[in-house]
């Protein structure tokens, strides 16, 4: 069975975008437009992989990366920030919060499957 | 596999303008005095926004610019600058910018790349000479603390509301006394991670210790400025403090779909021809008997039913909020105030009004001149207003509502009021024909013809009495009409009414010989069958009739549009008195038909203009009606009389 991603980006150009790369390398992918709609989507049904921006309304990525880690199903499950924020701060802070990993915006279609692959095994 | 990333760029286009817009409004609302760390976040968060998607689609002139503006939003949001009045107006400047920029890559329209580079030098000019005034202001506000060095500014007062529990691993981040802390209390988290956690880190690239040297304390810096930072964005996020509006946002993100408006025309159109045929299909089946064919007349009732409630629901589609239309009148109305040294608030009250999108691009333009006319013309300056025992702040107001199947759109000032002498003078002075027992509401729509201003002074903004004439002619094309109602010194209120859709139109039928015609409702006063002495004929204004107390001029539709009509004897058949430009006239026909909603057909693409007539229609029976261009009709016929005359 195809894996599932959950995309997160308050941007519905960037949303669409990953969401059509992620679905062109044969994953299943549920959007979701804050870190508040990621949390409800990902409660609702298991993702294998949590995809989020880091600048959003209401709850941003960082946040989300905590708050899905307190989530039983999320302790272990990879999730990884895409966003502008290049600093090596905020990929420390990505880090504390428990993100797999980091991939800075603008993306590379090609690459950001590759990332995918990688971490989902 | 390559990806095709064009296929967003129409999304991004749309989204990015969403975007200015939310910041324009967003940096309207701001209290520059006391600019709220939600709103400069949202704010920051537009721009961010916009910079993302410009950099995934390669618009790198677009990110650059954004770059510049959300570095300075940056330290405006972290409290490393003060909000001034002169970067609200360089930021509102900045979204227009960017707008001319995304035209330019949307339309290929020409960018200025002057005003992109003289923004860019006052963006960079601000965030410039920020860390001289930041230190004047961290010290301030630090002065009673001894270890002001150690806590780095923001985060002393930014700590507070996030709660330090340990769950919370951005307090204990923003705790700068203990540098080791955050490290240690994050260890668990990524541990759970597992055995992936130490391949997958390695997305972290640049990133140099490894998991197993995570006890490290994180470099000196990081414990400085950024962890103030995100207490400052954990605090803004928290989402009980993002209210209604962010959750709106939501909403229609995920519940609405972008379609392209010629999908929804065609749709519109077949729903029209759909219409066309059932009526037909009605009309043929209200023939058959209905005792044999009960089941078919059944179906038919049915098949109405459904069709209206289709039609409907699919001219929804094409409505839209006016909000789309009102909300650029707060930039509007804040430039000009400013550019006349008025005081003005703009309020706007039903936004959600909807109507057709035709005509909400068409009534842009139009608002834009009565509000720009209001602030000039209408409310007074702040001595002035003081003087008559006003607040200083004069009001405008935009209000829209629906009222039976119009929509109602009004432009109110408190202002001065039109000054109905002035006007009556004026007039006179432009040669027009006014008399001193006028009604005032004929007197107030004296400002709609062309080449009338009172101002006694010409403004860059309004005054030369251009504008105001084709306000009016625009909403007559739109088959809208304006009233105006004034009091000297209390104020003016404009109301705009219009139909609801350009796709649909109430009409009267008449029919004149063998042919039908629709002439619109909202141009009819009245109908009758004059009496014989009522019909006279005046030299310079040909056949006139007499209709309580008024000569108005006879336009008969057979001579005017050649058909052979059935009577030709003007007490025999119908007046329809029609009001166009504010002169009344009676259209002569055979009969009236009946009142119908007649599906707009446009002559010009599929045939060509013809004079006198503004569209066509299929009528029940599938027989072509044309809809009468009343305007047009009634001036021809004056211009008729004037050569006869000659």
């Amino acid at each position: 069975m195809a894996k599932s991603i959950l995309a997160v980006d308050d941007s519905a150009s960037i949303r669409s975008m990953v969401s059509f790369t992620l679905k062109s390398a044969g994953y299943e992918v549920v959007e979701a437009v804050d870190g508040v709609d990621a949390m409800t989507k990902a409660k609702a049904t298991a993702m294998d992989l949590v995809l989020t921006d880091h600048n959003m309304p209401r709850m941003d990525g960082l946040t989300l990366v905590r708050s899905l880690r307190e989530l039983p199903g999320y302790r272990s499950a990879p999730i990884l920030i895409l966003t502008t924020e290049s600093s090596q701060d905020m990929k420390n802070q990505g880090k504390a919060a428990g993100a797999t990993g980091w991939l800075v915006k603008p993306f590379d279609p090609q690459r950001l499957i590759e990332v995918v692959r990688k971490v989902l095994g | 596999m390559t990806i095709d990333m064009s296929q967003f760029y129409q999304v991004f286009f749309e989204e990015s303008a969403e975007l200015l817009e939310e910041m324009e409004r967003l940096l309207l609302e701001l209290d520059v005095a006391d600019a709220g760390k939600d709103a400069l976040n949202a704010i920051f968060r537009t721009a961010h926004s916009i910079k993302g998607g410009s950099a995934t689609f390669g618009f790198t002139e677009i990110t650059e610019t954004t770059h510049i503006l959300e570095s300075l939003l940056d330290k405006l949001r972290n409290g490393e600058l003060p909000v001034r009045v002169e970067m609200v107006d360089v930021f509102l400047k900045a979204v227009d910018v960017i707008k001319n920029q995304l035209a330019g890559r949307q339309y290929e329209s020409a960018v200025d790349d002057q005003a992109v580079a003289e923004i860019c030098r006052q963006l960079s000019a601000f965030a410039q000479e920020g860390p001289a005034e930041a230190v004047v202001q961290t010290s301030a506000a630090q002065a009673p603390q001894a270890d002001a060095v150690a806590t780095p500014a923001p985060a002393a007062d930014d700590a507070e509301p996030v709660d330090p529990t340990p769950e919370n691993l951005f307090a204990i981040l923003t705790g700068a006394k203990i540098a080791v802390a955050p490290v240690a209390a994050a260890a668990p988290v990524p541990g759970a991670a597992g055995a992936a956690a130490s391949d997958a880190y390695g997305f972290f690239t640049e990133v140099a210790p490894a998991q197993a040297k995570a006890p490290v304390p994180p470099p000196a810096p990081a414990a400085d400025q950024n962890p103030g930072r995100r207490a400052t964005d954990a605090a803004g996020d928290a989402p009980p403090k993002r209210g209604r509006r962010a959750s709106d946002h939501v909403d229609t993100e995920t519940t609405s779909i972008r379609v392209g408006v010629e999908k929804v025309d065609q749709l519109i159109n077949l729903v029209g021809e759909l219409v066309i045929t059932q009526a037909m299909l009605a009309q043929t089946a209200s023939h058959v008997d209905s005792a044999l064919y009960e089941a078919l007349r059944t179906g038919m009732a049915q098949l109405e039913h459904n069709t209206r409630d289709l039609q409907e629901s699919v001219m929804s589609i094409r409505m839209m909020p006016i909000s789309f239309v009102f909300s650029r009148f707060p930039r509007v109305v804040r430039d000009l105030a400013g550019s006349l040294n008025k005081q003005v608030e703009l309020k706007t009250v039903g936004e959600g009004t909807e109507l057709d999108k035709g005509l909400i691009e068409k009534i842009a333009d139009p608002l834009n001149h009565l509000v720009r006319n209001s602030l000039d013309h209408g409310v007074e300056s702040p001595e002035k207003r003081l003087a008559a025992g006003k607040p200083a702040m004069g009001t405008i107001t935009l209000r829209a509502f629906h009222q039976g199947g119009n929509i109602v759109i009004e432009v109110s000032d408190d202002g001065a009021g039109l000054n109905r002498e002035k006007i009556l003078a004026k007039a006179r002075e432009r040669g027009m024909t006014v008399s001193d027992d006028m009604p005032d509401q004929d007197v107030w729509l004296l400002i709609f013809e062309a080449g009338f201003s009172t101002a006694e002074a010409v403004t860059a903004v309004s005054g030369r009495g251009v504008g105001m004439d084709v306000v009016k002619r625009n909403i007559y094309a739109m088959g809208g009409r304006v009233e105006i109602d004034s009091t000297l010194g209390v104020g003016t209120r404009i109301s705009i009414r219009l139909p609801l859709t350009l796709a649909i139109l109430d009409g009267m039928s008449v029919s004149v010989g063998e042919e039908i015609f629709i002439v619109p409702l909202t141009f009819i006063v009245e109908s009758l069958q004059p009496a014989k002495d009522d019909i006279k004929t005046i030299t310079g204004m040909g056949t006139v009739v007499h209709v309580r107390g008024e000569y108005l001029p006879v336009v008969a539709l057979y001579d005017v549009l050649n058909v052979r009509p059935k009577v030709t004897e003007l007490d025999r058949g119908i007046m329809v008195i029609v009001e166009s430009e504010g002169a009344k006239s009676a259209m002569f026909v055979d009969d009236l038909l009946g009142q119908h909603q007649v599906v707009i057909k446009s002559l010009e693409t599929n045939y060509r203009k013809v004079p006198g007539v503004s569209g066509a229609t299929i009528m029940g029976d599938g027989k072509v009606a044309l809809i009468l261009d009343v305007e047009a009709l009634a001036r021809g016929t004056f211009r008729e009389e004037e050569r006869r005359a000659a």
